[in-house]
């Protein structure tokens, strides 16, 4: 997010799901698509069969390599090394967009200069993939007219999360693919509303519509609109920084909807620790998770099914949720929450319906200044869409970047923070499987999914199994510098010797007692992607 | 050439019939026969393809006396080689015998199978070694290449063979040059030519014959038809079962390669083609065109909706031009002699010759080729040699499993693609099969129905489906289970099923329900209403056997023959056959020297 | 494009030259029955169920894959059509189990709709007597019962064509042709690829593919359904809530073009993971905890305490001594409404969610 919006201006997908079939060479990276975005998997390999090439590079031998043209197993951590080496090889051959270089973006020469030292067997050193892999890759990407890359956490998840992005964003650049259909730098968001709680000002430091409440003009704009005297002009703080003045009893009140941080932030332990710190908790949310049970007060809400609103997708399309039933006992919507909470605190705000919110969203939210109810009737609208006659954006950046010229931020290659040794001799990932779904609260309590994969599991690979007299489906224990979990081994080659995954769906194996909190520095994620384990039968 | 230093060459027929009699064994004997005589410089031994006359091999012709010896046996050779190669006599008790007259006959040109046949597809069938492109070059071979490459235009020769009139030989019968025009005129920078070689109607073996034969002049045919259409590569698809047809192939394109007759730049043009072969396996539905290249795409073989025909949208959606081998074969000449020659043989709206093998009750089993025009009597009769056990004739199945039953009053026919289609058969691709008096025309029908049936690709409801419900009244009949209303209910599947089938194989699957519903209905009516099989052929239908007291003789012939030990009685004294025990297999009929036991 | 002109039944329609006979008759509101067809998949043609007569030859042909031929003459509904369309229906008939009162599909199958309206009553050729196979079932997800399909072939397209899985395919030949599953397993056993995506299932016209857990919950015409957003990934699939008594009984596909899904895609999840909704475990009402035990309160006093809690704290240390989490899974407006709550009622830019995470 950060890193694309310091390329392009703009955070979001360039392009649209559409679009994937339009692409001449699809590449996917940090993606396990088959498994967390499979409708989109699908449509990559029907594009395949269309004659499209699919260029993957996963630490992992994920479901998705059998369709591919190229198929490489980068170690994790060097996401910067191979995407540099790939640039190498596009200026070297004189791949790259020329006209496109010169009139829509800024600073090549640094970018140039920076990737010069990333030949194929420099990359090679640091990233295990053959030198010949590099060559193909780039040529393969560069020499088709519409190259699409799509990513996810397998990118954002590192220390070095920010640089991956501007890597990715300087090679979609470099060749001329932004700003064109079937093209683009297209992040896979997680959660079905990713999107739109950024782009409702879900983030410490915008407005709705990417706003920043530093710039006075705008603080202003909006409290008018709210009918406040005066709002916080510096920046909040992110969710791991809450965590930890939470725990240092910094932070007297934390207010989580729908959220589950005990699951879903690394460091499960530090989590804890902060969440029975804070002075005043409260959750409002479907079920007791895991971090409700810390708190004051639980408030019951509606969940999807139950309610009226909209969705945000990863490709900037609004779209209707639709109540279908009634929510149980007492439980209310979360709108309808902070409306009485609101009056309770003698701020009147007074809607009702989820359409006249979206009204007042409209009214302060450029890029959202064309959405209503009435049109998502019967329209397709992606943002930005700023007004009634705007049909809305299928692809971000053509003819011009939102702020004007795309800049390359060249990048180098960044050793993950932990490294294998002696003690913790493993590489664990950690990432989603097809079945279930972040912190498991609504898969795990789906009888079908539950049924067919009940049992958290770390994936290992038969070499080291065989080293470690592990069998599929024993019992183990993974520990790192910060905790340990049991779980059951699966055997197999999806992972490399010396690497292993877990899934962090599993409340009763969870994944993130092991990770790392260490964050990226500008965009504040966690390097969930590399943390290193020991791993033992039990 | 080669041939000057020999004395003499002997032909040794290695086609496919030959090789299940022993050819390879007799072959082995005389080759040592020779060595033995110190001969092997002397004398020339070739292996060539297929002959035609299946039913007397293993075949051999000693040139340069032309001299015909049939039905061999390894442990002949000694006196063929002694009596014939050293002494120069002809070995009298190996030439054929007309059955007839019972007379000798030295050249197989004078032989009545051979002398109403008109060669011209299987001209080299029998006569060249077709491992060697040298003997078919020699033959004039490859000349028709170069002609239409250096002289003629594509839509030249697309021209020609329209003029010809050359009609698809594989089974419809649709001209073969409208097909290269419209797959010349489909847009596409890249085009195929496909050559079917998926023969599987049961008993046709043309194909294979020509393949095993003469390779070189099927090549030659795909690349006239690759010339005049505009495509650079070309697939040979054949079945899996037929391993000499797909080897010898093989080593025909290698040659064919290797003298720059397949390949780039062919004749110094710009015009490049190559060909390869893909095995087939062996699925009956695999002949139908657009199964057929679904196969070779690697998909399962099943029929697509037309349009878009395959000159349109074929093999990986490009244009493509399919004939079948027997077509491709007919091409060289047409090209090389001219339309106009071409059409001398045979009929107005069928010109040429077509191949035919014949099967069945009849004498002269093998492959024959005639002109278009001819009558079915000349072809059973004069090449065929009769019925066999001098039994009488009753029908004959002509075009497979999608072809028809003709009766005896149809023998006078003159056939011709339209002709046949008249009277409810069709041209098919060439098989026939002879039937005598002991014939079933039900049980027939039933056998190819469930040929058909266990062949459909299951796709369209009315082949899946309603062909099983046809085999399954079939079989109810034939076992003296049919109903009134069975034979109009067959009549009506029939007719829906030829309507609304996707694709030939289920449009054609009752032709041979309807021709001898047509021709033979009789029968069914005996069959339902008298529980009687009047061929005599359904078990079922037949009573038990009784032993006539009087004419028994007690010689417990019949005792021994039986099989379920359903015959008591004492030797000497009048048997007895147990009525609940008794299968009916005619056993004890066939011992019995007084013919005491009737059903 | 050029257009051509075709009479159907006596009416003219002027159509494209790409259209199929089907496609001209849509356009003029005619009629033609089909099983095997789907506007989103490849040309099968195989059900011959929409055959139509071309009035000049008489010949039959299926209009699904008939593309039109100018001043072509069409009919729909002559004797020769129905005949061949009933006896079609009769021979698919008697190839399938006569079970439709306990079948799941019934009510929603399209082969039952036919064979009544054309009065299908005394199958010429019986009805199946025994099983041919057996069914597979031992997944959680889907019921696959060989012995209902009628080889429409819909479901193997749609997971070679859409899904991409490769799970399914026609094996066998004639009679005991049968869209198979590797070693005949089970679907989704050791060496199927099948990832219960239930796109099959939605295609089926039969009972041949059903969902296991909405097993005896409804008849398909008992339940409502209600379009709406897949509530897991970032896609936001299109999905159908088929809903009754207040309960969730399956989800269904919702086939629009334009939208992220137009062909119905959904994934294991956003297809069978929705029975959290009405979980026994839902929060019904809220919790105060008091001792560290929750107990259950009002709305009144559990906003009341909020209230006074959050005004205490900013009264005391400011807005910025308060925190909130939005969420990636509650609707745009609700994030709205709790950023606009923490910065202009409570005093806060400290709004985060896990769009890191």
């Amino acid at each position: 997010m950060a890193g694309l919006a310091a390329s392009f201006g703009s955070g979001a997908m360039t392009n649209s799901i559409g679009e994937v079939e339009k692409a001449d060479t699809i590449f996917v990276t940090g993606s396990n698509t088959t498994e967390a975005h499979p409708v989109i998997a699908s449509k990559m390999k029907k594009a395949v069969k269309n004659g499209t090439n699919l260029i993957v590079a996963d630490p992992r031998n994920i479901g998705l390599t059998e369709a591919a043209d190229i198929a490489v197993t980068q170690k994790p951590g060097t996401d910067i090394a191979l995407l540099n080496g790939l640039m190498h090889v596009i200026i070297k051959e004189e791949l790259y967009a020329e006209e496109y270089v010169e009139e829509r973006t800024e600073n090549f020469a640094d970018l140039k200069e920076a990737v010069k030292e990333y030949t194929p067997e420099k990359v090679e050193e640091i990233t295990g993939v053959a030198a010949e892999d590099v060559i193909e890759m780039a040529r393969t990407y560069a020499s088709v007219d519409r190259a699409a890359i799509y990513y996810a956490m397998g990118i954002t998840q590192h220390k070095s999360g920010t640089a991956n992005v501007f890597a990715i964003a300087n090679l979609a650049m470099l060749t001329g693919n932004v700003g064109k259909e079937g093209t683009g730098v297209n992040p896979l968001r997680g959660q079905n509303n990713v999107q739109g709680a950024c782009d409702l000002g879900g983030l410490p430091n915008v407005y709705p519509g990417y706003q920043s409440v530093e710039e006075p003009e705008l603080k202003e704009k909006f409290e008018n609109a709210w009918g406040v005297d005066e709002l916080s002009a510096e920046a909040g703080l992110t969710v791991v920084e809450m965590i930890n003045k939470a725990a240092d009893g910094e932070l007297r009140g934390l207010y989580v909807m729908g959220e589950n941080p005990v699951l879903s932030d690394p460091d499960q332990q530090h989590v804890e620790e902060a969440l029975e710190a804070v002075e005043f908790l409260v959750v409002q949310d479907i079920f007791l998770t895991e971090t409700a049970e810390f708190a004051d007060v639980v408030l019951p809400a509606a969940c999807f099914a139950e309610k009226d609103g909209t969705f945000t997708n990863s490709e900037r399309r609004v779209q209707f949720v639709n109540k279908a039933v009634d929510a149980p006992g007492e439980a209310m919507t979360d709108w309808q929450i902070f409306c009485e909470l609101a009056k309770r605190m003698g701020y009147e705000m007074d809607y009702s319906s989820a359409a006249e919110i979206m009204a007042e969203i409209a009214e302060v939210t450029p890029i959202y200044g064309g959405i209503s109810y009435d049109r998502l009737e019967d329209e397709e609208l992606q943002w930005p869409c700023t007004d009634q006659d705007d049909p809305g954006t299928k692809f971000l950046h053509q003819g011009e970047f939102a702020h004007g010229k795309g800049i390359f931020h060249p990048v180098e290659h960044i050793a993950p923070v932990e490294a294998a040794d002696d003690e913790y001799s493993y590489i664990m990932m950690t990432g989603r499987m097809l079945y279930h779904f972040h912190g498991g609260s609504m898969t795990r309590r789906s009888a079908a999914v539950d049924q067919h994969e009940p049992d958290a599991y770390v994936e290992i690979n038969v070499e080291d199994a065989k080293e470690l007299g592990i069998e599929d489906g024993d019992r183990v224990k993974v520990a790192s510098r910060r905790g340990e979990v049991e779980t059951y081994a699966r055997i197999g080659s999806i992972v490399k010797p010396g690497e292993v995954f877990m899934p962090f769906h599993y409340a009763e194996s969870p994944a993130n007692r092991l990770t790392n909190a260490e964050l990226d520095p500008i965009a504040k994620i966690p390097e969930y992607k590399v943390s290193a384990v020991k791993v033992e039968k039990v | 050439m080669e041939q000057s230093i020999y004395r003499s060459h002997i032909l040794i027929c290695g086609g496919t019939g030959c090789v299940s009699s022993g050819c390879k064994e007799v072959r082995s004997s005389l080759e040592d026969e020779l060595a033995r005589h110190d001969l092997e410089d002397e004398i020339k031994v070739l292996e060539t393809g297929c002959h035609g006359f299946c039913e007397k091999g293993p075949l051999i012709i000693v040139y340069p006396e032309s001299v015909f010896y049939c039905e061999l046996k390894p442990e002949n050779m000694e006196k063929l080689v002694e009596e014939h190669i050293l002494k120069g006599k002809i070995v009298e008790e190996f030439l054929y015998q007309e059955p007839v007259t019972n007379e000798s006959v030295r050249s197989y040109k004078d032989i009545d199978f051979y002398k109403k046949q008109e060669r011209n597809a299987l001209a080299n069938c029998g006569h060249i070694d077709p491992e060697e492109i040298e003997e078919y070059i020699a033959t004039g071979g490859y000349q028709a290449i170069g002609k239409a490459l250096t002289e003629m235009t594509p839509q030249e020769v697309i021209d020609e063979v329209k003029d010809s009139g050359l009609r698809g030989r594989g089974g419809g019968g649709f001209p073969a040059g409208l097909k290269w025009q419209f797959a010349s005129e489909a847009e596409g920078d890249k085009k195929y030519v496909i050559c079917n070689a998926d023969e599987g109607d049961p008993g046709a073996f043309m194909d294979r014959s020509l393949l095993e034969g003469d390779p070189h002049r099927i090549i030659e045919g795909m690349v006239i038809a690759a010339y005049a259409i505009g495509a650079d590569e070309g697939y040979v698809y054949v079945r899996a079962e037929y391993p000499l047809a797909i080897k010898r192939l093989r080593i025909a394109i290698e040659e064919a390669e290797e003298y720059g007759l397949l390949g780039d730049n062919l004749f110094g043009t710009d015009f490049n083609f190559d060909l390869h072969i893909k095995e087939g396996a062996g699925a009956f539905v695999c002949g139908e065109e657009t199964a057929l290249m679904a196969s070779i795409e690697g998909k399962r073989g099943m029929p697509r909706p037309r349009p878009p025909f395959p000159a349109q949208k074929g093999l990986w959606g490009k244009p493509s031009n399919i004939n079948n081998v027997e077509t491709y074969a007919n091409v060289p000449d047409v090209i090389q002699d001219g339309a106009e020659t071409y059409k001398q043989v045979g009929t107005e709206g069928s010109t040429g010759t077509k191949v035919f093998a014949l099967t069945g009750k009849i004498n002269n089993t093998g492959l024959a080729e005639v002109p278009m025009g001819i009558t079915m009597r000349e072809i059973i009769y004069d090449i065929g040699g009769g019925i066999n056990d001098g039994k009488e004739f009753k029908a004959v199945q002509i075009g497979g499993p999608s072809g028809g039953c003709l009766p005896e009053d149809k023998l006078d026919l003159t056939i011709d693609y339209d002709s046949l289609l008249e009277v409810g058969a069709m041209m098919g691709s060439g098989g026939l099969v002879v039937m005598d008096e002991d014939t079933c025309m039900v049980d027939v029908s039933r056998f190819f129905l469930d040929f058909t049936q266990s062949e459909s690709c299951g796709k369209c409801t009315p082949c899946r489906v309603g062909t099983k419900q046809m085999l399954d009244i079939l079989e109810r009949i034939t076992t003296g289970e049919g109903q009134e209303g069975d034979i109009e209910l067959l009549e009506e599947l029939a007719e829906n099923i030829k309507s609304t089938s996707l694709c030939g194989l289920g449009q054609t699957a009752p032709n041979p329900v309807l021709s001898t519903l047509r021709y033979f209905r009789d029968e069914y009516e005996a069959h339902i209403y008298e529980q009687n099989c009047p061929a005599g052929a359904c078990e079922e239908l037949l009573g038990a056997y009784v032993i006539d007291g009087e004419a028994c003789v007690g010689c417990t012939a019949c005792t021994d023959a039986c099989p379920v030990d359903a015959i008591s009685g004492e030797a000497k004294e009048e048997h007895q056959i147990d009525e609940d025990a008794c299968i009916a297999c005619g056993a004890c009929v066939e011992k019995c020297p007084v013919d005491a036991i009737t059903q | 494009m050029d257009t051509i002109t075709v009479t159907i039944d006596g009416q003219q329609v002027e159509v494209d030259q790409q259209a199929t006979l089907l496609d001209a008759a849509n356009k003029l509101d005619i009629e033609i029955p089909t099983l095997c067809y789907h506007p989103d998949l490849t040309l099968h043609g195989s059900c011959r169920i929409c055959v139509v007569e071309d009035a000049e030859s008489g010949n039959l042909l299926a209009s699904c894959a008939t593309p039109v031929t100018d001043g072509m003459k069409i009919k729909t509904a002559s004797d020769k059509v129905i005949t061949a369309r009933k006896m079609n229906l009769e021979l698919l008939l008697s190839d399938h189990p006569n079970d439709c009162m306990t079948c799941e599909a019934d009510g929603a199958c399209e082969l039952q709709e036919l064979v009544y309206e054309y009065g299908v009553t005394e199958p010429s050729f019986g009805l199946m007597e025994e099983q041919k196979f057996e069914v597979k079932n031992e997944n959680p997800f889907i019921e696959f019962d060989q012995n209902k399909c009628i080889l429409c072939g819909k479901c193997v397209r749609v997971d070679n064509e859409v899904q991409c899985s490769g799970a399914i395919d026609f094996t066998e030949r004639g009679f005991q042709s049968k869209v198979g599953v590797p070693f005949d397993q089970d679907l989704g056993a050791d060496h199927s690829s099948c990832v219960f995506c239930g796109q099959c299932v939605e295609m089926c016209p039969t009972g041949a593919l059903t969902y296991k857990p909405a097993k005896g919950l409804g008849r398909e015409y008992e339940l409502e359904s209600v379009q709406t957003t897949c509530p897991y990934c970032g896609v936001g699939c299109q999905i159908e809530l088929k809903v009754k008594d207040n309960k969730i009984v399956k989800v269904g596909s919702v086939y629009q073009e334009d939208s992220p899904n137009p062909i119905g895609e959904t994934c294991v999840k956003g297809r069978f993971a929705y029975d959290f909704v009405d979980h026994p475990e839902r929060l019904t009402k809220p919790l105060i905890k008091k001792d560290g035990e929750f107990e259950e309160a009002s709305w009144d006093e559990a906003l009341d305490y909020v209230a006074d809690k959050l005004t205490t704290i900013t009264e005391e240390d400011g807005g910025e001594a308060v925190a909130a989490l939005t969420s990636a899974r509650c609707t745009n407006e609700e994030n709205y409404l709790l950023q606009k709550f923490m910065r202009g009622v409570v005093g806060t830019n400290s709004i985060d969610h896990c769009a890191r995470l």
